[in-house]
């Protein structure tokens, strides 16, 4: 960022609930199928039909609200929002808008060891639109040789997020996103799968010297689909906003596009006048109602957030504030770790080995937690034969990645490979011995006092035994043996 | 029993019959299809007639053990309410070929009790308008003078009820459209209380003033009908379970009812003719045993004004699904998409569908939403506390049901205004959402008058009572001159 402007983000996030059936009808709320074969009068807008509101869609919106600490305002409505397309079969969004379900929360971010406060402008219910596959080179409208409708996503539980123009970095946005998913995660609410389109993001960005209070002409960054594309499209985004301004130019309000394979922003074809959505309440639905009853239930039933596991580790399990931060960074690691604690009450070494080994093989094969063959108990067990002596670390680390990959337990690969640690005192002197005579040279230079030589002794040892000598009875043994 | 006896029974009286096995389900269709081959083809109550279907279903009544409370009762449906696989058009170009995939809550309530549909009935298009002719498959004549319009929008259903081509109908009523054409062909006429009966399946016009209610011959067919419409529908989030048991009123005198008569609803811009069957009604109930008093609805001047914004407004939105997409028309011959919603809506929306839109969908626009939307619902908001005031000193309210009888076809179609006019005493009742019963009050100049009788939300009951009782006292007995059975 050039020295004396700063960049103002604000966000728009969507998110499909995992809920069982859509937001305003029975129909089963599920990412593809065969085209069409979830619909009904109510999705596919046939005359007469009505919607009846999700309730389950309404609990899971309230859990959404408290997580970010919003303020659920006693009533909320719903309001059409108007406009033609063939993915919108009433001609009208089901959706919130001067009245919205939730206002006023925050989500505090950590980026770069500091935290940040951003703050939550609404959080409201609306209903997806169905998928137009838009037949042709392009796979976009334009050009399309015909276009085809699928109403399954019709009426799927949407849920907006709105946060305050108080992000100031395109990390920083990264990292509300990665914060916020992990969160909606925790929740239960969505699979948060970006690919299937199940948490969208659009970002709006302006950038003004620094100092100001005002904001600058914003541009607006839309359907991202991934956070890295949108931390790239916002520097992008910024840069050539800045560039403009450096040079005594204007930036102009539009919608531009990131082609994240070629780096470039462009402007997307502006609309000539702006669309006049003619909101008006939706005389088909009552308001609705959020009593203190209905808060408090929900409240009873959240699930414990990440911050407050992440607190309760470094309470109560004497984590460091980084490893807490990790453990809690995903919901499913999260559940791993305390399990594996519950087994193997050592919560330092416990999170030391997720992070070093369970991450380092999920990053180094790119597989998921969900999928991975080793289960917190196997882990657990693991841990126990290295603390009571049965293996070494070394080759701990090695059995693990091998229960990774086949999925067999601990005490199987140590006994089918024979890897048990070996600490017999006859055994490793006869080992040592040999090591001795055939490193006469470096005996005689430890006996003149280079004494960091006993490394390279010990070294030798674990090799010959390809790690399963135990290290603390080869030091004390070799010791003797040399003095 | 001859044909003409049988077409002589109201609902109430061929139910007992039925039930008595006097006669059959299928020999009450026969006599009612003839009336249709007889009388239909100079009326046009019927966009379609079932024959088949209902023959099968007066069948299968008959074979069964059990006869359900409505069992072989021929009814006409407006065809604004869906049903499966029978074409449904709202008497619009837009669903001339259009079957629903599914049946409305109140006619699988009314199926469930065992009525059988004899057809579906003309209206205006999506129930737009006050005389039938802005049907686009042609006007209903009316049945006392087939130069005459039946009123509208449930113009077929109540001129099928009248010309006895149905023993009773479905109508339904966003500004009056069941009792203004009701008052139009002397026959009963029911707006219940929004909320009581499921709008699943009724093509939605103006959804916060839209309930469907029925149009017979006689109060108490008013009342065994409800019996079976009313309900909370899970399909439905504004249905609520009516608070009563709907019942079939004993036969009373008014004493007791104190009755206010609506200032603003009188004299001025009505009929001097409507005024003086009017004031004559008012007579025979008070020798009935009614308190008459004067009532006032102050902001009553503002109701059509108001439902002329919020109505088109919520139209506007409502309409938005016929855009060639899915099902219903779709004209040929577009470049892209805007083209096609443009020539697609063109074609299948008739000129009065098509101003509403516009109305609404101005009104919505930003910049004059406050101005129209916004200053129109706190109008509604007035209404409602007018009404809540007057029945503070009155059990019930009356006016005339329409402010003429029913004029000649053609005489109103090229302004609108006059038009809308016709609604001027009913609208108030949607936008308060309130029950309200039409009765054959007399006649004027040999056509009928409408005696409109209003009560607070869900007093349906008391409604029903006070109407037969005015019923009684009133002492109808003209008939359209078609000459009956033959």
């Amino acid at each position: 960022m050039t020295a004396g402007y700063e960049a103002v983000i604000g966000l728009e996030i969507h998110v499909e609930l995992s809920t069982e059936s859509k937001m305003f009808c029975g129909c089963r709320v599920e990412f593809g199928g065969e085209p069409n074969t979830r619909t009904c009068p109510v999705c596919a807008a046939h005359p007469g039909a009505l919607p009846v509101i999700n309730e389950k869609a309404i609990d899971y919106l309230a859990r959404i609200a408290l997580s970010l600490d919003c303020d659920i305002p006693p009533g909320s409505i719903f309001h059409r929002k108007n406009y033609f397309y063939p993915d919108l079969p009433k001609g009208y969004q089901i959706t919130q808008y001067d009245q919205p379900f939730a206002i006023e929360g925050h989500l505090d971010v950590s980026v770069d060891e500091k935290d940040i406060r951003v703050g939550i402008e609404r959080v409201h219910m609306e209903e997806d639109t169905a998928k137009n596959i838009h037949a042709g080179a392009s796979g976009r409208i334009a050009g399309a040789l015909y276009s085809l409708i699928d109403f399954n996503r019709s009426g799927t539980p949407l849920v907006e997020i709105v946060t305050k123009p108080e992000i100031h970095s395109p990390q920083s946005a990264r990292a509300f996103l990665n914060k916020l998913k992990n969160l909606l995660k925790y929740l239960e609410v969505s699979d948060c799968n970006m690919e299937e389109g199940s948490l969208r993001c659009d970002a709006n960005v302006s950038v003004r010297p620094a100092g100001s209070s005002k904001l600058g002409v914003k541009t607006e960054l839309k359907n991202m689909n991934s956070f890295k594309h949108l931390e790239k499209g916002l520097a992008r985004e910024i840069e050539r906003q800045t560039e403009l301004l450096a040079a005594g130019e204007r930036v102009v309000q539009q919608t531009v596009h990131f082609d994240f394979t070629t780096g470039e922003v462009t402007p997307m074809r502006s609309k000539e006048f702006a669309h006049d959505y003619r909101y008006f309440p939706e005389p088909d639905l009552a308001p609705m109602l959020a009593n203190r009853k209905f808060v408090d239930r929900i409240a009873a039933s959240m699930p414990e957030l990440p911050d407050a596991r992440a607190g309760r580790y470094r309470r109560d399990f004497g984590l460091t504030p980084y490893n807490a931060e990790v453990m809690t960074s995903d919901r499913k690691l999260s559940d791993f770790f305390e399990e594996c604690v519950s087994h193997f009450n050592d919560p330092k070494l416990v999170s030391n080995w997720l992070m070093g080994e369970l991450l380092g093989y999920l990053n180094a094969t790119g597989g998921e937690l969900a999928d991975c063959l080793v289960k917190p108990a196997s882990l657990a067990e693991l841990l126990g034969m290295i603390e009571s002596g049965k293996i070494s670390n070394a080759v701990g680390k090695e059995v693990f990645a091998e229960m990774c990959r086949s999925g067999k337990e601990a005490a199987a690969i140590v006994e089918a490979k024979g890897l048990t640690q070996i600490s017999d005192t006859a055994e490793l002197e006869a080992m040592i011995d040999a090591v001795l005579a055939e490193n006469p040279e470096q005996v005689a230079q430890y006996r003149a006092g280079r004494e960091k030589l006993l490394g390279f002794f010990v070294g030798m040892v674990m090799k010959k035994t390809k790690g399963r000598a135990n290290p603390q009875v080869v030091n004390t043994l070799m010791k003797e043996k040399l003095s | 029993m001859t044909v003409a006896d049988l077409i002589k029974l109201n609902a109430l009286e061929a139910a007992e019959r039925l039930q008595n096995g006097d006669f059959s389900a299928i020999d009450l269709v026969e006599a009612y299809l003839g009336q249709i081959r007889r009388h239909d083809p100079a009326i046009f109550a019927y966009l379609r007639v079932s024959e088949e279907n209902a023959r099968l279903e007066a069948e299968a009544i008959d074979a069964a053990p059990d006869r359900p409370p409505l069992g072989g009762l021929p009814t006409a449906v407006k065809d604004v309410l869906v049903t499966e696989g029978i074409v449904t058009t709202c008497a619009s170009r837009m669903l001339e070929n259009y079957r629903p995939i599914y049946t409305a809550t109140c006619i699988r309530q009314m199926k469930r009790a065992g009525m059988i549909t004899l057809g579906k009935t003309n209206m205006d298009e999506f129930a737009m308008g006050s005389s039938t002719e802005n049907s686009a498959f042609g006007p209903t004549h009316n049945p006392w003078d087939l130069d005459r319009v039946p009123g509208g929008s449930s113009g077929g259903s109540a001129a099928a009820v009248a010309a006895r081509e149905a023993l009773w109908a479905l109508g339904s009523d966003t500004g009056g459209s069941i009792r203004q054409p009701a008052a139009f062909c002397g026959v009963v006429g029911l707006k219940p209380t929004y909320g009581s009966v499921s709008r699943y399946g009724l093509v939605a016009f103006a959804s916060s003033f839209d309930q469907v209610g029925p149009i017979t011959r006689t109060v108490n067919d008013a009342a065994l009908m409800l019996r079976h419409l009313v309900g909370k529908d899970p399909r439905d989030s504004t249905s609520i379970e009516h608070p009563e048991a709907i019942r079939v009123p004993e036969d009373r005198d008014l004493a007791g009812l104190r009755i206010g008569v609506i200032k603003e609803l009188v004299r001025e811009g009505i009929d001097a003719g409507v005024m003086a069957v009017f004031d004559k009604t008012v007579k025979k109930m008070a020798t009935a045993g009614a308190e008459v008093v004067e009532s006032s609805l102050p902001h009553a001047g503002y109701a059509l004004p108001a439902y002329y914004i919020l109505a088109p407004a919520e139209a506007s939105a409502n309409l938005a699904r016929f855009d060639g997409v899915r099902y219903g028309l779709r004209a040929g011959g577009a470049a892209g998409i805007t083209e096609m919603y443009e020539n697609t809506r063109s074609l299948g929306f008739g000129d009065e569908v098509k101003r509403r839109i516009m109305l609404g969908t101005y009104a919505l626009s930003s910049g004059y939403y406050d101005a129209y939307y916004g200053q129109s619902q706190k109008v509604r908001t007035l209404i409602v506390e007018d009404f809540q005031k007057a029945f503070d000193s009155a059990d019930l309210l009356i006016s005339p049901t329409a402010p003429t009888t029913a004029f000649r076809l053609g005489e109103k179609t090229g302004d609108p205004l006059t038009m809308y006019m016709s609604d001027i005493c009913t609208i108030p009742v949607n936008l308060a959402g309130l029950p309200a019963i039409s009765i054959p009050a007399g006649l004027s100049e040999g056509l009928p008058v409408g005696l409109q009788i209003i009560g607070p939300a869900f007093s349906e009951n008391r409604l029903l009572a006070a109407a037969r009782g005015a019923e009684l006292a009133i002492g109808f007995d003209a008939a359209p001159p078609l000459g009956e059975g033959s």
